[in-house]
């Protein structure tokens, strides 16, 4: 039996895996090198495949992912590392201009990825904490991921790598070490579009990605032993494209639906999943489809502002119960 | 705030030298061809001189055609950009490049397409956005690539190909491959940050990339006085310590020498060059631009330099051409363009559905027969030219 290991290690080993079996694949990124990245996901690899393929870069976010996307037109496969996924935005144009629309302007396949931790509860303030998926839901051509469990760190890494788009995917930084489960050691992927039951249960639909859907499974255990109430989890683990069939089949069976994320709410990818529902689903509905999410504020940087912000088990439950009741 | 008072001419035209001395200075240090017999390290074979004339014409005139009559004649969607006057910079430039080599081109780079082989019909068939187009209607203009003759297909975002370029010749290097990468860009794009990223990684790669400035002295309508404060864009070379040189980007013998000098460098693995041209746009912005912000002198002044006008006079006095040849060359570009105008307007609109298609990568999509069929083309037209690959 392997021992349990975290989701860092996941994703470091999905990484890892892929440039044994692949040459094209290589890391660039600030500080991936001789430190092993912020938070370390990196640590060991230059050691291993040397400066040609784990490359430390300036400071210079568009140049890293502009870097990737030309690399990957000379048939490479490279990973690039935000140091936190905040800094993204400055890469925002070569991603959304040149990234996304690669194969629908001139047909050449773009794999890359982009990845970096992402997430708030760590008190990391504006600029370390956000949820950049809404920022590029509203991109045709980019693929979003973001895993919740061990297995599909892994499982996802391994998939993007292999995409032949590119990818962002979003490591949840207060799951890096606060996860750990044993995973096979075959090689198996999780493929991207395709969501999970995380929990099954008659009543209620809560669809639901990364450190989220940690708190939709504590919120549903309270709420079965407390109210009788049987949540029904879908961790979505993709983002963009979304699993369309898994939300609607959940739907069906449970009549009523909850999207829980933690990005903010106005523009967030809820308002999209909750539109979804309505337009397919209308005649399944016993209520109205929910949201929670955060409001719509920078991430604050003090714990109680921040504990107000972050949606959790307890704004779950309460939505929970509202919604049973109508 | 202390903006520059310019100082206008009698008809009350904004001097574009008085906004910007160093211009005058960089125009007359390069109208004058080099005083007597001046050698360069690297030169055109006598075919190649007959090719790059060939080709500055054939970029000349393809167009000519496109803006000025296809467009009046309402059959290109959207708008034209041409890069008139320019044609030594892209033609030289794609001289010097061998199978293998990358180049992400400007939207006054058509000779860089048409030199790689791009077929001049698909260039029509690409600005009527048909289905045939490099770019299947998906894109106009000179947005089209292939990366199977080493052209990046360009966005609008000037300057973003400074990052690209610079992962194209990192994954050369990774490869151990001896190739070289181009990125092409205005003097007005050089003052995005993406140039300053893409040049400084390369910079301490020492990445096989070559940064070739068109320096045509506007950016839409700003001239240089507002988009920069050096002297030369390639002093600019010393804050990368990296070499750069500002010659006449109008002069076929400069052009071919310094691209020529600075990939050999970078295929030898000294790193990375900048090459600032100085030419002049001689056209508006784009076909709907009269350029009334550029005094009338200015054009006229820059007729003179024209780069294929004094080539033709350079090949003359070398006596490798005769007005007869040169009558020759221009009828059977004429005949091409012509017959290419024909087929592009003769290719069918992409169907409306076709829209939906290739969002994401697909094994099945009409890309990879499209690519196919220009393979054949474009294979077919470089085994014609003497280049160097
Ligand atoms: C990032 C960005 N901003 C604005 C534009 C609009 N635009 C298109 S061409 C152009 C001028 C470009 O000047 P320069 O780089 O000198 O190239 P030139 O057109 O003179 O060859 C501008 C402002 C653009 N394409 N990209
Ligand atoms: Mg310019």
């Amino acid at each position: 039996m392997p021992e349990p290991i975290t989701y860092l290690e996941a994703i470091k080993q999905g990484m890892w895996e892929e440039m044994e079996r692949d040459e094209s694949v290589f890391i660039l990124g600030e500080d991936v090198g001789v430190y092993g990245g912020a938070f370390r996901v990196t640590e060991g690899m230059l050691e291993r495949f040397g400066e040609m393929r784990v490359i430390d870069t300036p400071i210079s976010e568009s140049l890293i992912v502009g870097a990737a996307s030309g690399a990957a037109l000379m048939g490479m496969k490279p990973i690039a590392e935000m140091q936190f996924i905040d800094f993204i935005s400055c890469a925002f144009d070569q991603i959304t201009n040149f990234a996304a629309t690669c194969f629908y302007r001139c047909g050449e396949p773009l794999p890359i990825v982009i990845r970096g931790p992402a997430g708030g509860g760590t008190h990391g303030g504006p600029f370390h904490s956000k949820n950049v998926e809404s920022i590029f839901f509203n991109t045709p051509g980019l693929k979003i991921v973001q895993p919740a469990t061990v297995y599909d760190a892994k499982g996802l890494m391994k998939s993007a790598i292999r995409d032949p788009n590119p990818v962002i995917y979003l490591e949840h930084k207060l799951l890096y070490r606060r996860i750990k489960d044993t995973i096979p050691e075959d090689d198996f992927t999780v493929p991207i579009g395709e969501a999970r039951i995380a929990r099954g249960g008659r009543d209620i639909s809560v669809i639901t990605y990364g450190a989220m859907v940690w708190s939709a499974l504590e919120a549903a255990e309270k709420l079965s032993k407390e109210d009788g109430i049987e949540l029904e989890v879908v961790d979505l683990r993709s983002i963009l494209p979304y699993d369309k069939d898994m939300i609607l089949d959940s739907v069906k069976r449970t009549n009523r639906a909850i999207i829980l994320h933690e990005a903010t709410l106005t523009g967030g990818p809820g308002g999209e999943f909750a539109s979804f529902i309505a337009e397919n689903g209308f005649d399944y509905l016993d209520a109205p489809v929910v949201r929670v999410a955060a409001p719509d504020t920078p991430v604050p940087y003090s714990p109680p502002l921040e504990n107000f912000f972050l949606p959790n088990a307890e704004r779950l439950i309460k939505a929970v119960r509202k919604l049973a009741e109508y | 705030m202390g903006a520059k008072k310019a100082k206008t001419t009698q008809k009350g035209e904004v001097s574009v030298y008085a906004l910007n001395p160093r211009l005058k200075k960089a125009f007359e240090a390069t109208l004058e061809p080099p005083k007597g017999k001046k050698t360069y390290e690297i030169s055109p074979t006598k075919e190649q001189k007959i090719e790059i004339l060939r080709y500055m014409k054939l970029t000349r005139s393809i167009e000519d055609r496109i803006e000025q009559k296809l467009y009046r004649q309402g059959k290109i969607v959207g708008g034209v950009y041409v890069g008139r006057g320019q044609e030594a910079i892209s033609v030289c430039t794609a001289m010097h490049m061998k199978k293998g080599d990358v180049a992400s081109p400007t939207h006054r780079d058509m000779g860089i397409f048409l030199v790689r082989g791009v077929p001049p019909r698909r260039v029509i068939a690409q600005y009527m956005g048909r289905r045939n187009g490099l770019a299947r209607g998906r894109d106009g203009n000179l947005h089209m690539g292939y990366m199977n003759i080493g052209l990046i297909s360009p966005i609008s975002h000037l300057g973003f190909n400074a990052p690209v370029i610079s992962g194209v010749t990192l994954a050369m290097k990774q490869k151990g491959l001896k190739n070289v990468g181009f990125c092409m860009n205005g003097e007005g794009a050089t003052s995005r940050g993406d140039w300053h990223e893409g040049i400084n990684f390369c910079s301490i790669h020492k990445l096989p990339a070559i940064f070739i400035i068109n320096n045509n002295q506007f950016s839409y309508s700003t001239p240089t006085s507002l988009s920069y404060n050096a002297e030369k864009l390639s002093d600019r070379a010393v804050g990368y310590g990296i070499p750069g040189e500002t010659i006449d980007g109008n002069d076929v013998y400069q052009m071919f020498d310094s691209v020529g000098r600075a990939v050999k460098r970078a295929r030898d693995g000294k790193g990375p060059t900048i090459i600032e041209c100085i030419t002049f746009r001689m056209t508006g912005h784009s076909a709907h631009d009269d350029a009334g912000y550029v005094p009338g002198k200015h054009f006229e002044d820059w007729k003179k330099k024209d780069p294929i006008e004094r080539w033709v006079k350079t090949l003359k006095a070398e006596k490798l051409i005769t007005d007869a040849i040169l009558k020759k060359m221009d009828s059977e570009i004429n005949e091409e363009i012509i017959a290419a105008a024909d087929w592009g307007e003769a290719q069918a609109l992409p169907e409306p559905e076709e829209c939906l298609e290739d969002v994401y990568y697909n094994q099945e999509s009409k890309w990879f027969a499209l690519k196919e069929e220009i393979k054949e083309e474009t294979d077919a037209r470089a085994n014609n030219l003497s280049r160097s690959d």
